[in-house]
């Protein structure tokens, strides 16, 4: 037996199989990693949610399942809005610079595409626990008396004001996250509806129903 | 050891020959159905036909209408424009537009799903099925069918097929019966055979487009009840070669090795 | 690593089990052919394992969403099907592979002295694939898996005073129902898996122990060579390592084949019946268990009234042979009394009951080879005609017997189980004589290749 020479055609055919083996294997995993990724099922229930906001009064909130999170709709009066701009000193981030937050139609003063309506998600960015509403500005909340109204979070004491900024010195870093939604308003019915989950509304709708 | 194994080839192969002998739907044979899923216009036009025909009562309730639409061409705009009647989202099941407790009432049995049907009994017997209903005033709908006798389901398509008439014969035979006191006795019987098709009455299509028709429905139920059959060849092929490769090396590596022992 | 390896390796064996029972394994180095399916039963049983644990996760053990589940994951689920047809065509190769893993230790004798626990716990081991494979085929709740399920746990109700009780408490309800599924779902996924492993770790380690037998049957630690290792032995890393590698992937080509082009392998791997969701009314046309149980189910439903005349017969000549062949007067009563009691028991006890006895006998017959088989050689190759025939005769019995199970019980299928059936039974009783007085040859002191 040449030592050399055995060991290299050996050598050079375990490669071969070897890496064959591994590229093979890769594939054959592949399957059964790509299967637990949310299946059509998980993508069907995660669909847009429309919802008629015609009949939400001024100060009050709407709650809406999207994606099995809580997704709140908030119809701010003047006031609310007054106190926004009031509170820039209080937020971490009040010209939501992060990224991703929040979609670039929602990054302005009241995060919203209309100032009336807010869009939130209702989970708060420090663990994921949902926060209370305390609209009401004021000592009543029990939040100090500079409470401007917004939301404070029960597990970690974080606070977002009526925008869904985060306060500084809370554990959450980041503001609340805006979703994806738009408008589906009807001028002649009155029908004013909210889609979440979509950036615009396709052609046909728009021409369905605007 | 070769004798065995032969004896054992021997003995095999008649065994799988028998088991897939001829197929019987009902009193007549199966009529033979070509099979094309990648007559991606034959899949249309049977799901097509499906949503506006069968899934009045029926449900194909496994089965997504986006799902469908991705594997056939057909964008969630036109699905949503032309196939969703029974449901508001195209990420929805296929369920039936009649509720099926309603159904039940009506027809005295639910209508089963037909998402599977396709696989528990065969593509040859759904298409000869629907080719095989005729006009019975004795029956509860005024139809039956030479596949199923009996069923609860009406003649849908018969606007299209026109109305068929069952023609039968009666074959007299003997056969040999044993009396309660043990005494054998020869009985003559009569069996009614079924002897054709005969057309009372012309529907809106001729024959041959009724059955092209009913090729496409078929063909597009065989795609239902088995969406990955669409992939699941081409990726074979893939992964066959890939293992051909794979064989070379490790039989060459194993070759090698095995110099020393030889 | 080499620091790494150390550290390891003084505070677990690894070295040592490496070399015991990968690299200075000695493994006889005429294996053929038949020796590739052991491999491949171990690595079917990874695929079922893996393929298992991912169906699990999409999976409902609930009467009312089982069915649903399963074609969940089959159009849902992103390459679920994928994994479902692994694991169905799985549970059919496992079959396979074991088959043909048993059959060798018929060819070759592996069942005999010294192996003879090696063959027991390999045979427990393939009582509890087949509990696996029962229970799981009930999770898709199509069908045919309500009807078989009942059928079979039917079959414990045959037994007098407590089957009824016991038929109940398998099911835990009247009939088969949510409670069943669920606990089948229980057991298929984890008791008889846990179970499994342990028994194929306990073969392995006895086969390491008493050293694998060959197509010649001879034992190779008779000739050692000058180091003092089996002069016909070659050590099993990497030699057979590397054949089993091209045996897994010719496997893995064939399994392939069947999950892309063919997983329901005409109504063999998946029925068609099981298409249809369980119907609590309505019974399929005929009940029909997946090919690797039938050639036992074809035997439960052969024994009738009718071949009662038969198999006391049977009895009674086997009986004769073995007071004929049994020295002394205690061990002669014995056989008597043995036989006869068999005799008034098969007209005693009721058909039904005898079906299943005899469905449990065609399994623990193969308990008893290593005492049955009296043959001075163990390998076919020097064995005479007459177990030559006999073998033969048996594995036509076998398939013939699984064909039939497939089959409606009637006409002249039942006689042919019948015959079948006794031909099978036969194989064994008639073992202690035919491979006593066979001719043989004689056996080569090394082994040979062919």
């Amino acid at each position: 037996m040449s030592d050399d020479g055995v060991n290299r055609t050996r050598r050079r055919l375990i490669g071969i199989t070897t890496g064959l083996g591994v590229v093979g294997t890769a594939f054959a995993a592949a399957p059964f990693v790509l299967s637990m990724t949310p299946s059509a099922r998980a993508r069907a229930a995660g669909a847009p949610v429309e919802i008629d906001i015609s009949k939400l009064e001024p100060g009050q909130m709407l709650t809406v399942e999207w994606r099995g999170k809580p997704v709140w709709i908030v119809r701010r009066t003047l006031e609310m809005l007054n106190a926004i701009d009031q509170s820039n000193k209080l937020v971490a981030d009040p010209s939501s610079a992060v990224e991703g937050q929040q979609p670039a139609y929602a990054k302005n003063k009241f995060r919203s595409i209309k100032p009336e309506y807010v869009v939130l998600v209702g989970i708060c960015t420090h663990l994921g626990c949902s926060p209370l509403a305390k609209l009401q500005a004021g000592p009543e909340a029990g939040l100090g008396s500079n409470w401007p109204g917004g939301f404070f979070c029960p597990c970690h004491g974080s606070k977002f004001d009526l925008a869904g900024r985060v306060f500084k010195n809370v554990p959450a870093p980041t503001n609340l996250e805006v979703p994806p939604h738009a408008y589906l308003a009807d001028e002649r019915t009155g029908v004013n509806r909210i889609i979440i989950g979509v950036d615009r509304i396709g052609k046909q709708r728009r021409e369905g129903v605007a | 050891m070769k004798k065995i194994l032969a004896l054992l080839f021997l003995t095999v192969v008649p065994v799988t020959g028998l088991a897939a002998g001829g197929a019987a739907c009902g009193m007549v044979q199966c009529d033979a159905v070509d099979i094309d899923l990648g007559d991606e216009e034959s899949l249309q036009n049977g799901a097509r036909i499906f949503v506006n025909f069968c899934l009045s009562c029926h449900s194909a309730a496994y089965m997504r209408y986006n799902r469908m639409g991705q594997d056939l061409g057909i964008s969630d705009e036109l699905v949503e424009e032309n196939l969703l009647f029974a449901a508001d989202k195209v990420g929805d099941l296929m369920k039936a537009v009649m509720p099926a407790d309603d159904a039940k009432v009506w027809f005295g049995t639910a209508p089963p799903d037909l998402t599977l049907t396709a696989r528990s009994r065969s593509p040859e017997w759904i298409y000869t099925y629907l080719r095989s209903f005729y006009r019975d005033e004795t029956s509860f709908s005024g139809w039956n069918n030479a596949v199923f006798e009996h069923v609860a389901m009406p003649h849908v398509l018969y606007e299209w097929q026109g109305e068929q008439r069952a023609l039968f014969r009666f074959e007299k035979s003997t056969v040999t019966v044993e009396q309660d006191d043990g005494a054998k006795v020869d009985k003559e019987i009569e069996t009614k055979v079924f002897d054709g098709f005969e057309i009372s009455k012309a529907g809106t299509m001729t024959e041959a487009r009724y059955d092209a028709a009913i090729r496409d429905l078929t063909n597009f139920m065989v795609y239902l009840a088995e969406p990955a059959k669409l992939v699941r060849y081409r990726i074979g092929i893939f992964v066959l070669l890939f293992l051909f490769i794979l064989f070379v090396a490790a039989y060459l590596m194993k070759k090698e090795y095995w110099k020393d022992v030889h | 690593m080499q620091k790494l390896l150390e550290w390891v390796d003084d505070r677990f064996p690894l070295i040592k089990t490496w070399e015991e029972h990968l690299a200075k394994y000695y493994a006889p180095k005429n294996f053929n052919f038949w020796y590739y399916f052991g491999s491949l039963a171990l690595l079917v049983l990874v695929i079922q394992i893996v393929s298992g644990i991912f169906l699990t996760m999409h999976y409902k053990p609930d009467a009312g969403l089982a069915f649903a589940s399963v074609e969940y994951i089959m159009r849902d689920v992103s390459w679920g099907w994928l994994i479902r047809y692994m694991h169905s065509t799985g549970a059919s190769f496992f079959f396979i592979m074991v088959y043909l893993h048993m059959f060798r230790a018929l060819l070759y004798g592996s069942y005999r002295g010294p192996r003879e626990l090696l063959w027991i716990i390999g045979m427990v081991l393939f009582i509890a694939l087949m509990a696996e494979a029962f229970m799981g085929y009930l999770l898709p709740w199509g069908n045919m898996s309500y009807w078989g399920a009942q059928v079979i746990i039917s079959v414990f109700s045959a037994i007098p005073l407590i089957g009824d009780g016991l038929a109940e408490w398998l099911r835990g309800d009247f009939v088969v129902s949510d409670a069943t599924l669920n606990r089948f779902f229980a057991f298929h996924v984890i008791a008889l898996p846990l179970i499994l492993v342990a028994l194929v770790f306990v073969h392995i380690v006895a086969l390491h122990k008493v050293g694998s037998n060959n197509p010649d049957g001879i034992d190779i630690k008779k000739n050692k060579g000058p180091d003092g290792n089996p002069a016909d032995g070659i050590p099993f890393h990497p030699y057979y390592t590397v054949k089993d590698i091209v045996g897994a992937v010719v496997f893995l080509m064939a399994f392939s084949a069947v999950v892309f082009f063919a997983p329901e392998m005409g109504g063999w791997f998946l029925e068609h019946d099981n298409f249809a969701p369980a119907n609590i009314l309505q019974t399929p046309p005929e009940i029909v268990p997946l090919w690797y149980f039938t050639p036992f189910y074809s035997i439960l439903r052969a024994t009738t009234e009718s071949i009662m005349p038969v198999l006391s017969v049977m009895v009674a000549l086997l009986g004769l042979l073995s007071v004929f062949t049994v020295r002394g007067v205690v061990a002669k009563s014995v056989m008597i009394a043995i036989a006869a009691v068999l005799v008034i028991g098969l007209y005693a006890l009721e058909a039904k009951l005898w079906g299943v006895i005899l469905m449990g006998a065609s399994l623990v017959l193969f308990f008893f080879l290593p005492w049955l088989d009296r043959s001075p050689v163990k390998s076919i190759r020097y064995r005479g005609w007459m177990y030559k025939t006999a073998l033969t005769i048996f594995v036509i019995s076998f398939v013939v017997l699984g064909y039939l199970g497939t089959q409606p019980a009637e006409g002249p299928k039942v006689l042919m189980a019948q015959v079948g059936m006794v031909l099978y039974l036969l194989f064994f009783l008639l073992m202690p004589w035919y491979s006593k007085y066979d001719r043989t040859k004689p056996e080569p002191d090394r082994v040979t290749m062919k």
